[in-house]
């Protein structure tokens, strides 16, 4: 797979097709496996997505600590706000509710980690369904943001406990914001400002859950990182552009990460965790369930 | 290098990949060392396993993968409830081991019948995972191929017998790494392999005299 993203556009612009092909073709090169056994593999992926926002769109799964839940289908049922009826609103649900299911032990897929699983699927499929875009496309796109996130393995890190949220839930709204504008009939360069205008958006997030369980704020950390994917898909396809080239913020995010102090590295040493609720919430929440258990 | 499909995956069941799904592939490991599901099983957590295990449903993943369950089967959310139905006797405790133990480790003692056999790993995050211990030999397993592991007496051409059998069967080795605690004794061999080897390939091995035991290790990632 590709270490840069700017080899990638260039080659992808060079042979006129889209991220998503030259990562299939890529991948199925690395991996010795013809294109199509490496699609149907993201189709299963699109369709245990597909299923996560459907179950969590519910309303009835709660966390074992019952910390987080209920909240996606708020938003699906509840009192409007100016957002009300745009796909915007939609997104946002879809991301709670696989984050929603991720807490209460449910299927998910983690793209890239379960810690930040809502986002990707949050974003192609609110995207998809409010514009009429086939599956195909969808797992196409899955393609372009499997690319974006390699690349983001190699240069900077997908974990937490090594980079902090923007490595997870950051990363996740790079990918998506780019494999969304290519899903939506952004040019390979466009896709590369997409994801650099998510991920500096993100530069800097802690990760900071309660007792250190993938709950609060994990859960909202994915609604607000598809909301940060989504201003950012906007703003690439009205033809903004960013200056820093995309693997130099991702390069960035790396940096920040290995600077950042561990309590802000999934320990609850620190931020939200370390707040007099947050400690308070997870003492009582989580003593009562070691009780149980 | 990285895949595509480590990155959009693994399909998993929730919420950590480190605490669940990483917790389940060392549990699948582990039930390969007695060849089946354990009937006894004692799980001593230590570091972030320990802290934060029950919340991750870690001892529900470990319980599972000991049952055979993989890391996106729904039955792990309720495999401590099937442990007690299925009258299977696991324990866990919390522990320290050494402090330099990665902070996601786990000591797994397992029983089948006359079988008992002690495994240590840890969840390196991403749902990636590594056995270090064997019944006290250090090894390094991933379980990203399927491995054999066997424990020989140290005979001259014990590699190169394996290695025919091996090749016999049509199965390509990857890696294969021989250690031993001193010169004449037991000889451990982990071999990682290409192909899935079956049973008449460990019982081909297990046929020769000079090999205590041998087992076969799945492979878990997906």
């Amino acid at each position: 797979m590709y270490r840069t993203l700017a080899d990638a556009i260039a080659d992808a612009e060079a042979r006129g097709i889209t991220l998503g092909r030259l990562a299939l073709e890529t991948e199925a090169e690395d991996q010795g496996r013809p294109v199509e056994e490496i699609r149907d593999a993201l189709r299963r992926a699109l369709h245990v997505m597909n299923g996560a926002v459907e179950r969590g769109m519910e309303g009835d799964l709660f966390s074992s600590s019952g910390l987080v839940g209920g909240d996606a289908a708020k938003l699906r049922t509840g009192p409007p706000g100016p957002l009300a009826g745009t796909p915007f609103r939609d997104v946002l649900a879809r991301a709670l509710a696989v984050q929603e299911v991720n807490a209460a032990m449910g299927v998910i897929v983690a793209a890239p980690t379960a810690g930040g699983a809502g986002v990707l699927p949050a974003v192609l499929t609110g995207l998809a369904a409010a514009r009429g875009i086939d599956e195909e496309q969808v797992v196409d796109a899955l393609a372009t943001a499997g690319l974006i996130g390699a690349v983001v393995a190699e240069r900077a890190s997908l974990s937490g406990a090594e980079g902090g949220c923007q490595a997870e839930t950051g990363a996740a709204a790079g990918m998506a914001a780019g494999a969304a504008t290519e899903m939506l009939g952004g040019t390979p360069s466009q896709v590369g400002h997409a994801t650099a205008l998510a991920q500096q958006g993100t530069l800097g997030l802690v990760c900071d859950p309660l007792g250190g369980l993938v709950e609060l704020p994990c859960v909202f950390r994915n609604a607000t990182g598809a909301a940060i994917a989504l201003a950012a898909i906007e703003m690439a396809l009205a033809g903004i552009t960013f200056a820093i080239p995309a693997d130099e913020v991702i390069d960035t995010m790396g940096e920040i990460g290995r600077n950042m102090d561990v309590r802000y590295r999934e320990t609850a040493g620190g931020g939200l965790a370390a707040t007099p609720t947050g400690r308070r919430l997870a003492k009582e929440r989580l003593y009562d369930l070691k009780r149980k258990t | 290098m990285v895949s595509l499909l480590d990155i959009i995956g693994p399909v998993m069941v929730g919420p950590s990949s480190s605490h669940t799904a990483g917790a389940c592939r060392l549990g699948l490991l582990a039930r390969c060392l007695v060849g089946g599901t354990p009937e006894r099983a004692l799980l001593e957590l230590h570091g972030s396993f320990a802290r934060t295990g029950e919340g991750h449903g870690t001892d529900k993943a470990l319980a599972g993968g000991l049952m055979g369950f993989r890391p996106d089967d729904e039955r792990l959310r309720e495999a401590l409830e099937i442990i007690d139905r299925e009258g299977l006797d696991y324990r866990f405790e919390k522990t320290t081991l050494d402090d330099d133990a990665h902070p996601n480790t786990v000591r797994i003692t397992v029983e089948r019948g006359d079988r008992k056999s002690v495994m240590v790993g840890s969840s390196l995050g991403a749902g990636r995972v590594v056995v270090t211990e064997i019944d006290g030999y250090p090894v390094s397993v991933t379980g990203n191929l399927h491995t054999i592991v066997l424990v020989a007496e140290d005979v001259k051409g014990s590699v190169a017998r394996i290695a025919t059998i091996l090749s016999d069967a049509n199965v390509n080795i990857a890696t294969l790494r021989l250690s031993r605690k001193s010169r004449g004794g037991d000889a451990f061999m982990v071999i990682e392999v290409d192909e899935q080897p079956g049973d008449d390939l460990r019982d081909a091995i297990r046929g020769l005299s000079w090999v205590t035991w041998a087992f076969r290790l799945d492979k878990v990632s997906a």
